[in-house]
C-alpha cells in the first residue's frame, strides 16, 4: 500500500465512519458513488476536498465525473497520477 | 437551557438564542459553531463537551448563527461581517471569559478573547466545497454547471448552495476569509483522536472525542 492508497483509505474511514479493518478490505472494484447510499453529492464534495488538502492537489470540475467515482480503483489510480504530476512538477 | 440574547439584524433588533449551560460561574466559555452543515454534525459532539464543563464548573454558551436554527433572521441577509458583529454581542451579554471556535466559526469569532481554535477552516476552501456539492448535484441530475460561473452568479445575485440561499455578500465574504487567530491555542483533531465529524457523511455521537475536547479545556484553565 502506498501513501496515496492509505492516505485516502484514512479519509473514507472518516467519511464514511468505518474501522480501519473494513476501509482496509476495500479492493479496486469496490463501489463508491451509487454503491454507498451514505455518499451524496454533500458528501462527496466534503470527501474531495479533503483529498485535496491532504495530498495537496487540486481536482477540477472536469474531472469529477461518474467514472472517477465509480470504484475505489477508479479514485485511486486518478490520484496516483496527479499525486506523480505534482511530484514531477 | 435555551437562552435568548439581543443581536442587531439587518432589520433592526432580533432576539436569538443559545444552548447555554449557566451558574454564573467564572469561567465561561463561548461557543462559535462551525458553517452550513458541519455545525449540524459536529453539534452533538460540543453539546457532550459542554455537558462535561458543566460537570467541571465551567459554564459554556452555543449561540446560533443569524439565520441559522432557531433564527428568525433571513439566511440570505447574512454576511461574516454580521455574524463577526453577532458573536461579540452575544460573548458581551453573556461575559463569557474565553472562546472557543470551530473550524467556520474561526473566521467569525471575537478574536480579543483567549481561548482555542478548533480545526480552522478557511473561507476558500468552505466555499470550494459547497459549489462543489452543487455541481455535483446538477451533474446526477444530468445539468451541467460549473464552479466558476456559479461563483460569478453567486457574488452578484446570491446562490443557493447546499440548501442555504446564500446572499451576495457573504459569497463575497467566504472567497477571501482566512481565520483570524490571534494567540489562542490550535486544537488538531489527532488531539481528539477518531476522525474529523464533520466529514462524516452520517453524523453520530462520539464521546470520546467530547471527553477530551472537555479534559483539553480544563487542563488549559487549570479547572
Amino acid at each position: 500500500m502506498n501513501d496515496t492508497d492509505s492516505t485516502l483509505r484514512a479519509i473514507l474511514s472518516d467519511v464514511l465512519g468505518l474501522s480501519a479493518d473494513r476501509v482496509a478490505s476495500f479492493d479496486a472494484s469496490t463501489g463508491l458513488f451509487g454503491d454507498l447510499p451514505e455518499l451524496d453529492s454533500m458528501a462527496v464534495a466534503g470527501l474531495l476536498t479533503e483529498i485535496e488538502d491532504r495530498l495537496d492537489i487540486v481536482i477540477e470540475d472536469d474531472e469529477v465525473d461518474g467514472e472517477l467515482l465509480e470504484s475505489y480503483g477508479n479514485l485511486l489510480t486518478f490520484l496516483e497520477a496527479k499525486v506523480s504530476q505534482r511530484t514531477l512538477g | 437551557m435555551i437562552a435568548g440574547w439581543p443581536c442587531p439584524g439587518p432589520s433592526g433588533q432580533s432576539e436569538e438564542y443559545a444552548l447555554t449551560f449557566d451558574r454564573s460561574r467564572t469561567q465561561r466559555l463561548l461557543i462559535v459553531p462551525a458553517l452550513f452543515d458541519e455545525a449540524n454534525r459536529l453539534r452533538r459532539m460540543l453539546v457532550e463537551t459542554m455537558r462535561l464543563l458543566d460537570s467541571a464548573g465551567i459554564d459554556s454558551f452555543l449561540p446560533d448563527l443569524p439565520g441559522t436554527n432557531e433564527s428568525t433572521q433571513a439566511f440570505d441577509a447574512q454576511s461574516l461581517h454580521g455574524w463577526r458583529v453577532a458573536m461579540k454581542h452575544a460573548s458581551s451579554h453573556f461575559r463569557v471569559t474565553d472562546v472557543l471556535a470551530v473550524r467556520g466559526g474561526t473566521l467569525v469569532f471575537p478574536t480579543t478573547l483567549p481561548g482555542w481554535v478548533y480545526e480552522p477552516a478557511k473561507g476558500p476552501t468552505i466555499l470550494r466545497q459547497l459549489l462543489r456539492a452543487r455541481t455535483i448535484a446538477a451533474r446526477e441530475a444530468g445539468r451541467h454547471e460549473d464552479s466558476a460561473s456559479l461563483l460569478e452568479i453567486g457574488r452578484t445575485e446570491g446562490l443557493e448552495l447546499a440548501g442555504y440561499r446564500c446572499g451576495a455578500s457573504l459569497i463575497a465574504g467566504l472567497q477571501d476569509a482566512l481565520p483570524q487567530i490571534e494567540g489562542q491555542r490550535l486544537i488538531a483533531q489527532a488531539e481528539l483522536g477518531g476522525g474529523g465529524l464533520w466529514l462524516r457523511a452520517e453524523p453520530a455521537a462520539a464521546p470520546d472525542q467530547s471527553a477530551a475536547l472537555a479534559r483539553l479545556i480544563m487542563a488549559d484553565l487549570g479547572a
